[in-house]
């Protein structure tokens, strides 16, 4: 019997802002020591009065709009309802009724060809405290990360594989680190989803029971939960064991997904409208201004770079892959085109060398770029076209540049690099080799046109390798000639 | 409208309320007529009104995105039973359902 698998993504992401969602105390929560960035308002304090960050509201929309959604003109911000010890306020902020973005949609690589994930859609809402549990039968509370932005991205249920999950996963995180809302640091929880998944034999028209597995920080952990569920659900299928409508988390060390005390139901959460915070009436206006920040988005800069530079498909992906390589990239084409440098050279520099110096450094582009300047690119390909250097040295060059922050022109003059190519210089040497080797200058003149090979040989050796072998034949055939 | 026995019991599970068995008939009786006061205010024709959540007439109240000064910890652990490594100590979370 076939299976079918009914998958959907709720995605949680800390907006990046400054300051926490309702009060000013500082977002940034990864470093500080507990309870340092906390105030009555963001601990739920009697009296505190929330005021949303404005940031916090354009950088929701920008998301809204980089997935395609449509914009809410009315929001208003409720309360719901729980109880758990790092929610200090016995209620959580977020939206109910009326989500910022509504109706949205993902495009991925799916199983069989390009696919749209549906958005049902993305709301706002305030992150919660962090517990530890200690073990004396106690928990800990840090409310450093309770009130940080947070928003929430809901997919339809259009996911199929846990492959698919991934890949919707991965270009949700490329997306929101690409418009900057996001640091897409996913162990340290800045990004994380709950996935929900559910089976049912093929033919049948009704979904199976849902199963939510709560709280996955990893992609690497997100397909193999859904591979696990999806093959324990299968299993009790076939078994002629019902499936339970249940909430469960991913457990790494035994590779299983294990059953959660269950919570409140939606309706036992009790949403009702935040009285102290008025409605967010939101403008075509204030939306118009949203979508002229948003940026240039990976699938269009990907298809552009196969239409404009000429790149393959392989290349274009991989140099639109995050926005800094990727803006890098076209301002070292603009600087090279200037050199008549082809946009396809400077895509090879950038995959070949540079890709491989930062992977043996380990550090952005970012940093590296404070070294490697991105006109760099075009100067190493422009004295290598010229034949000033050889392929060897502009490797070297190169190299050079990206790790002490130099022109490869200076480094090329300062070390001596220059291809012996002509002139005064390259004379000598010939007349030299010339001198110094009689026997293969008598073989060559007896008509033995290989001889010379061994002649061009002895002026490399003398010019260390840093001789144009054409040239080098060149000079020899004429001082040869002339006598 | 008269609220069931388990339904009380819910409600007050939900707001982690202990309530007696004389205490829970005395909550349905007082929130069942709540309950019918509602029911008699939703009689009135209100389609000609929009939705109010609030009546402030305030809209778009907000403010900007910068970093203020939070409270000293002490102060922030000052009002806490317990507290231990500069964090607040809670029951365990896992034991109680
Ligand atoms: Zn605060």
């Amino acid at each position: 019997m076939e299976y079918l698998v009914t998958i959907g993504l709720e995605v949680h992401a800390q907006i990046l802002t400054r300051s926490k969602m309702f009060c000013g105390c500082s977002a940034d929560y990864a470093n500080a020591p507990p309870n340092t960035h906390v105030c009555p308002v963001c601990m739920g304090l009697p009296g505190a009065l929330p005021v949303p960050n404005r940031r916090a509201i354009e950088l929701a929309a920008l998301t809204g709009l980089a997935l395609n959604c449509r914009i809410s003109h009315e929001n208003v911000i409720s309360r719901k309802n729980y109880f758990y010890a790092d929610l200090p306020s016995g209620y959580q902020r977020s939206q109910y009724d009326d989500p910022l973005c509504v109706d949205g949609w993902v495009e991925i690589e799916g199983d069989n060809g390009p696919k749209r994930i549906r958005l049902t859609r993305v709301h706002i809402e305030e992150d919660t405290g962090k517990l530890i549990h200690t073990n004396d039968g106690g928990s800990l509370v840090d409310f450093n990360r309770a009130g940080v932005p947070l928003m929430e991205i809901v997919s339809k249920p259009d996911i199929s594989s846990p492959e698919e999950a991934r890949r919707y996963f991965q270009k949700l995180r490329q997306i929101l680190v690409w418009i900057g809302v996001n640091s897409g640091d996913m162990e340290s929880g800045a990004l994380r989803c709950d996935a929900n998944v559910s089976v049912r034999p093929a033919g049948q028209q009704e979904y199976g029971a849902k199963v939510e597995i709560k709280n996955i920080n990893s992609f690497r952990f997100l397909e193999r939960a859904l591979a696990y569920e999806i093959e324990r659900q299968i299993r009790a299928l076939k078994a002629g064991e019902p499936i339970v409508q249940s909430t469960r988390g991913w457990d790494e060390a035994s590779g299983t997904t294990v059953a959660q005390r269950t919570k409140e139901f939606a309706e036992d959460y009790r949403y009702f409208p935040e009285p102290d915070i008025p409605p967010l009436r939101l403008t075509d206006a204030w939306i118009a201004e949203r979508r002229a920040e948003l940026p240039e988005l990976p699938d269009a800069r990907r298809r552009r770079f196969i239409e404009e530079y000429g790149l393959t498909a392989y290349d274009a992906s991989v140099l639109t892959d995050e926005r800094a390589v990727s803006d890098f990239y076209e301002q070292a084409v603009a600087a090279a085109r200037v050199r008549g440098v082809t946009p396809k050279d400077v895509a090879n520099w950038m995959t070949g060398e540079l890709f491989r110096l930062l992977k043996e450094t380990g550090e952005p582009l970012e940093s590296a770029a404070h070294r490697l300047r991105p006109e760099y690119i075009g100067e190493v390909q422009d004295l290598l076209n010229q034949g000033v250097i050889t392929r060897t040295s502009a490797k070297e060059a190169f190299e050079a540049s990206f790790r002490e922050g130099r022109s490869p022109a200076r480094i090329v003059a300062e070390r001596g690099m220059a291809v012996i190519g002509a002139g005064d210089a390259l004379t000598d040497l010939v007349r030299q080799a010339i001198a110094n080797n009689p026997k293969a200058v008598e073989e060559y003149r007896r008509g033995k046109v290989t001889a010379i090979k061994y002649l061009i040989g002895q002026v490399m050796k003398a010019t260390r390798g840093q001789a144009n072998p054409q040239a080098v034949q060149q000079a020899l055939e004429q001082e040869l000639a002339r006598e | 409208m008269s609220l069931t026995l388990e339904e009380v019991e819910h409600v007050a599970r939900l707001a982690r309320l202990r309530l007696s068995p004389a205490e829970l008939e005395k909550m349905r009786d007082q929130l069942s007529r709540i309950l019918d006061h509602f029911q008699m205010l939703q009689q009135i024709d209100v389609s000609a009104t929009p939705p109010t959540a609030q009546v402030t007439d305030l809209i778009n109240v907000m403010r900007e995105d910068e970093v203020r000064p939070s409270l000293p910890r002490e102060q922030a652990l000052a009002n806490a039973p317990e507290h231990q490594d500069g964090m607040f100590r809670v029951r365990a979370i896992f034991e109680d359902a």
